[in-house]
């Protein structure tokens, strides 16, 4: 490949716009204290939210695939009267500020909600303040992650295969789960992971919807901000191990995100 | 253009140039005006008092604007730390106040301004007929609080203590605000707040009153900012809150007086 001669000016500017990025990282990693890193660690409380913030996030992930995979598949394949309204819709949490999806979670699922009244007073069940409402909250904003990764790979898979495994005689379930979803298996995987990784960030809508109890609803954003009222050292650690979660996951993911474009 | 613009200075000048030399005719000699932009960082339980003393305030000293930033004590203490311009910092607590003080980032003595008590917070009507401390263990009840990082989680642990209840809260909310919109929302039943919180809801939530034997009396201390860029404005908004006027504007948002 021939080297691109690049200005000047594009070089000081992105060298800026990289430091913006780079910085705070570096803050962080500078500031925490390295020496009780175990301590912060290990104390009760963390591992109560780092336990309850892995159970989440994976059982967020897992109805993004049980729930967005269809979603996902439906968009690809099928065209429909209000496909593109459908799909704004059920991305939307993409970009809707986490609080505000909280309260929208709060109006349909809490007690006096649309439905959670009916839950209610029909099945005693009030999901805000419960795990359950940690997760529908993660489901809720990291789910749509999933739906476009997957959709993505869906639109872009080589459909001849199926149609092959068609004409041999294959019910349109048998195509589905043994030729289509093991062609879009990058996609599933990487949509997965981002689900995953964007339900472990969660704090907005987790906290407006679900509240804040340790060992119930507080997961590791939550204690992050609260250690940062009371225990400023711990809140960096925990910051810092959350951070190279994100990381990890970003640069795991850099070839499947790319070979998507 | 520019022609209209100094007419418009001109006769700015001179019609302050009468209003200052009708002033000094009728009162006292009046000092150079106030002029600058200050921060006050306060406490979640002083939103809708402080918003209304700054207006007052600004209305007294036209070339003032007071700026405010409101959550919990210990966030605010945090982020004045960590650098945040503030000018004036109120907390709920004496404790969060001595923190600031301790690390050096006050001028002068924090002063009392304000007292506060504990009230219950309900559902308007009372769905759940809560009479007292004791109720909020009921089965049956859901109870919320505030995290006891914040002033009024550490006091409604204190107010629990004194009255022998174990209440086991659904969730530590962040602030005193967000106790009271979930009461709103009716998502929780209860939660125990400061009277001021109460009154500021107004007819969305209803208050249960907390016996003074079991009750906490919480203490407001005021300071200004260490390296503030306007004392004068600042020191001007703390003897404001503290008048005989900021006084009777704090009560009737339901404050008890400093002493």
């Amino acid at each position: 490949m021939r080297r691109e001669r690049v200005p000047a000016v594009v070089v000081v500017l992105a060298a800026i716009g990289a430091a913006f990025f780079i910085l705070p990282l570096i803050g962080l990693v500078v500031r925490s204290p390295w020496r009780d890193a175990i301590t912060a660690l290990t104390a009760p409380e963390t591992l109560d939210a780092v336990k309850l913030s892995l159970l989440a996030s994976l059982s967020a992930t897992a109805f993004g695939l049980i729930l967005g995979v269809p979603l996902a598949w439906l968009y690809a394949r099928v065209e429909f009267p209000g496909r593109n309204l459908l799909r704004a819709l059920t991305t939307l949490p993409m970009v809707l500020p986490p609080v505000v999806g909280g309260i929208a979670l709060l109006l349909a699922f809490g007690r006096r909600g649309v439905l959670g009244s009916w839950l209610d007073s029909t099945f005693g069940i009030t999901l805000p303040f419960t795990t359950a409402g940690v997760i529908m909250a993660e489901t809720f904003v990291a789910m749509p992650f999933l739906i476009l990764t997957v959709e993505a790979g869906l639109r872009s898979m080589d459909r001849r295969y199926e149609e092959a495994a068609r004409t041999l005689g294959a019910s349109r379930w048998r195509v589905f789960t043994q030729v289509t979803m093991p062609l879009i298996g990058p996609s599933l995987f990487a949509g997965a992971v981002l689900c995953w990784a964007r339900a472990l960030g969660e704090f907005g809508a987790t906290i407006t919807f679900a509240g804040n109890f340790p060992g119930i609803t507080q997961t590791m954003p939550l204690a992050v901000y609260l250690l940062l009222e009371t225990n400023q050292e711990a809140s960096y650690i925990l910051s810092l191990l959350l951070l190279l979660i994100s990381l990890a996951v970003l640069v795991g993911l850099r070839h499947r995100w790319l070979s998507l474009a | 253009m520019r022609k209209r613009v100094l007419l418009c200075v001109i006769a700015a000048s001179f019609l302050a140039a009468c209003g200052s030399s009708g002033g000094a005719g009728t009162s006292s000699p009046t000092p150079t005006p106030l002029s600058g932009t200050i921060s006050v960082f306060a406490a979640a339980s002083l939103t809708e008092s402080f918003k209304a003393l700054g207006t007052a305030f600004q209305t007294a000293h036209p070339g003032v604007i007071v700026q405010f930033n409101f959550a919990g004590s210990p966030t605010l203490v945090t982020q004045i730390e960590q650098g945040a311009p503030a000018d004036v910092f109120a907390s709920a607590d004496t404790t969060n106040m001595d923190k600031l003080k301790t690390d050096g980032f006050t001028t002068g003595t924090p002063q009392v301004f304000a007292r506060n008590q504990l009230e219950i917070v309900v559902a308007p009507g009372n769905p759940k007929g809560i009479t007292g401390l004791a109720d909020l263990a009921k089965a049956g009840v859901i109870y919320i609080s505030e995290a006891a990082t914040v002033p009024a989680g550490k006091y409604s642990l204190q107010a629990l203590a004194k009255a022998g209840v174990t209440a086991k809260p659904k969730s530590l909310e962040t602030d005193v605000k967000s106790v009271v919109s979930k009461i709103e929302l009716g998502v929780a039943d209860a939660g125990i707040v400061y009277t001021t919180d109460v009154t500021a809801a107004g007819s969305k939530v209803q208050g249960v009153r907390i016996p003074d034997t079991y009750n906490v009396i919480a203490t407001y201390p005021i300071a200004a900012v260490k390296g503030t860029k306007s004392p004068d404005v600042a020191n001007a908004f703390i003897a404001y809150v503290r008048s005989a006027k900021g006084q009777s504007t704090l009560q009737s948002f339901g404050f008890l007086s400093a002493a």
